[in-house]
């Protein structure tokens, strides 16, 4: 099978794992005989080309539409134009970067251990055959669309953590994260956290779920012979041979609860602070939100600004979405 | 793989790590669970403040310990943690399962109500037009239509780019140049899967503003472009996946028989998978129907039917929900309120808005669960039999 492609001088493909390896009629028809090409096939070769490379352009045009159109708020701002009544593009959205971190950050140590959890559950203790079941009401919460997560946080999730929010701030309060002044209602960051710790909370199941699932079984049932107990087998196996796994779907996680809008936004009463107290009203906002709230009545100069941190925000999960898919590719390699 | 080793183990001693380790049976663990929840109740009852979530969760908290400590005395250090660790597991499951019940039970109680009153059908036919502070009328068919038509639009731009860049990464991205270039679009697939839904929402607004330099302009076109750079993404994943799965053999055998390349693709790739073909792209679509953070910013918001794409605003049901969640309790200083338009008279209520909302939501849950039923379907039902 791999022989006429070898043979072929045009093919200059180095080792191709099977999946990937041409079929003979192909390679024949491409390299072999070039003159001689249907129209069928070059339409059909220049469609499917063409939309790959479209790809590229759409990722590109959203990254120059963004800069482009942001352009008016950097030349603007205080630090570049240097007007003295200039807007500090700086004031303006590190509050939004260090709100948006911050309420992802807090979302992810609360979904990784959850989810971590589950997976176990669905990969090693549940019983075979309620496995997929199970799996599936897990899926099951990623098919709920955002807004009504949204409108779940804030209807019925914001009154019902009041007590415990009033309980953490009388005696923990000296912990700098549940100090200061809360207020009802409790629309603070930390509702909003949990709300997007559920919403991440499937994406970084399903992965740790596949990745525990590929563990050896020999491995496995080597540790429980040696009379290892079945949590004694997961620390020594399973865990070691997930961790890289883990890690990128958490990043995963980290990726969707930086973008996520709709929970923050409805959820949230937003301020502008740095401040570290995740219970109290009105102190933080992040990107997403921030935009979706201000940009239905924003004139153009604030409208570059919203699309500064819009480019901003894209760059951050470009990098994280990449680190994450390295990670994964990288123990897919190993 | 999951009990049987463990029994062997607990019928004998293991050796080496002390003769008093050995496995009691599991039903042990129903003694102390019920020893925590009799004392969660007491302590509740003592404390004056019994609830069925205060009992189920001190309970768990004080099995944690006490399921411990009997595991500790009775069969050692070993097996104790090996409890602690099946109880947390058990219990991190169980956590996740309440934002999912609580949810799904929020939207089926509160949304029911406005659904089939005053008679059913009529929120899903009427629209917002002329409807007032508390008036008790007004429905979604304005949001729905906006919704069906947005996301056809969607699909009519994604399916073909998702499809044939599947087409293009599995059938001809195998060697030399094309090569480079399918791994370059794989990572920036893979990367375009994350984009932020706000991220879509702004680059809609910008392209639409510099083409047509026009600020304000917000149509349903913009909210399909922007819609369609979230699911281009989740649908070349799915196409690709399934194409990878045609096997050579037929293939081979199609160019055996002297069918050109594009051809064999057509007739013998695409129709061996259009199965798993329709799963994916339908569940693309049940992604996206209920974006909303795009919408918000392309297409504006509208209180009555707006069926053309191509100018005006639209309401969909996403910015439906949020909007009436946003306008929160109506303020009613009469009883009957009349609609400008129609001149109907319409009783009053405060929590109308949000009554609306839920409704909206159960229709959107629906929307998306049936999507997603169907896609199970189709890949059930007609999936190839390939294996023998």
């Amino acid at each position: 099978m791999s022989t006429p492609a070898a043979a072929d001088p045009a093919s200059t493909a180095p080792e191709q794992d099977p999946a990937q390896s041409p079929e003979p009629g192909g390679s024949k028809a491409v390299a072999g005989r070039r003159s001689k090409r249907r129209p069928g096939d070059m339409i059909f070769t220049g469609l499917s080309v063409g939309s790959g490379l479209l790809i590229f352009v759409t990722l590109a045009l959203v990254a120059i539409f963004l800069t482009v159109r942001s352009i008016p708020a950097i030349r603007d701002s205080k630090e570049l134009g240097g007007g003295p009544d200039a807007i500090s593009l700086w004031s303006f959205a590190a509050p939004l970067v260090f709100g948006t971190v911050f309420a992802a950050l807090l979302a992810l140590i609360m979904a990784v251990p959850v989810s971590i959890g589950i997976a176990l559950f669905i990969s090693h203790f549940a019983p075979r055959r309620l496995a997929t079941p199970l799996g599936f009401m897990i899926d099951l919460l990623a098919a709920v669309p955002s807004v009504v997560f949204g409108l779940w946080g804030g209807v019925w999730l914001v009154p019902k953590m009041q007590p415990l929010y009033e309980l953490l701030n009388t005696y923990v309060g000296w912990f700098p994260l549940f100090g200061g002044d809360p207020s009802t209602p409790m629309r603070n960051l930390a509702t909003a956290s949990i709300v997007l710790a559920v919403m991440i909370l499937p994406i970084i199941t399903a992965v740790s779920r596949e990745v525990f699932l590929q563990t050896p079984r020999l491995q496995e049932e080597a540790a429980l012979a040696l009379g290892a107990t079945r949590w004694e087998m997961i620390r020594a196996v399973v865990l070691p041979f997930g961790r890289s796994g883990v890690v990128s779907a958490s990043m995963l996680g980290l990726g969707r609860a930086l973008g996520e809008t709709m929970a923050v936004l409805m959820v949230l009463s937003p301020g502008a602070t740095f401040s570290l107290h995740i219970l109290e009203v009105g102190q933080h906002n992040t990107i997403a939100a921030n935009i979706a709230s201000q940009s239905a009545e924003a004139t153009p100069d604030v409208m570059a600004r919203l699309i500064f941190t819009g480019l901003v925000l894209f760059v951050i999960t470009f990098v994280i979405n990449a680190l994450a898919r390295a990670i994964v590719s990288r123990s897919a390699k190993s | 793989m999951s009990a049987t080793p463990a029994r062997t183990a607990s019928s004998g001693l293991v050796t080496g790590s002390g003769a008093s380790e050995r496995r009691l049976p599991w039903y042990h663990l129903l003694l102390t669970a019920a020893i925590a929840i009799a004392l969660a109740a007491i302590v509740l009852v003592l404390f004056d403040s019994f609830s069925i979530g205060g009992l189920v969760v001190l309970g768990y908290v004080l099995h944690l310990v006490i399921g411990y400590g009997y595991s500790r005395i009775r069969e050692g250090r070993r097996w104790a943690n090996d409890r602690f660790a099946t109880l947390l597991v058990f219990g991190a499951f169980a956590v996740a399962m309440i934002p999912l019940i609580s949810l799904l039970w929020e939207v089926l109680h509160r949304g029911l109500g406005k659904l089939i009153s005053p008679y059913p059908g009529y929120f899903w036919t009427a629209d917002m037009a002329g409807v007032v502070g508390g008036m008790v009328s007004g429905g979604i068919a304005h949001a729905i239509v906006g919704t069906l038509l947005i996301t056809l639009g969607a699909s009519i731009i994604s399916v073909p780019i998702g499809l044939l860049t599947a087409i293009f990464l599995v059938e001809y991205a195998r060697y030399g140049a094309l090569r480079v270039l399918g791994r370059g679009i794989t990572f920036l697939v893979d990367v375009m899967t994350g984009i932020p839904s706000i991220v879509a929402g702004l680059f809609g607004l910008a392209l639409f503003i510099t083409i047509t330099n026009d600020p304000g302009i917000r149509i349903g076109l913009m909210g399909s472009v922007a819609l369609s750079v979230l699911m281009v993404p989740t649908v070349v994943r799915s196409s690709e996946e399934m194409l990878r799965l045609v096997p050579l053999e037929l293939r081979e055998a199609a160019y055996g028989l002297g069918v050109p390349k594009w051809l064999t693709i057509v007739k013998v790739v695409l129709r061996t998978s259009i199965a798993g073909l329709t799963t994916g792209v339908t569940l693309a679509i049940a992604r996206v129907i209920g974006e909303t953070a795009p919408l918000l910013l392309t297409v504006g918001a509208l209180p009555m039917m707006n069926g053309n794409l191509f100018s005006g605003r639209m309401q969909t049901l996403p910015t439906f929900i949020n909007s009436q969640y946003r306008s929160g309790n109506a303020v009613c200083n009469s009883d009957a309120i009349t609609n400008p338009i129609t001149h109907m008279q319409y009783a009053c209520s405060t929590t109308i808005n949000y009554d609306r909302a839920w409704a909206a939501a159960l229709t959107l849950i629906l929307m998306v669960m049936i999507l997603n039923i169907v896609a199970r379907l189709v890949s059930r039902l007609f999936a190839p039999k390939l294996g023998r």
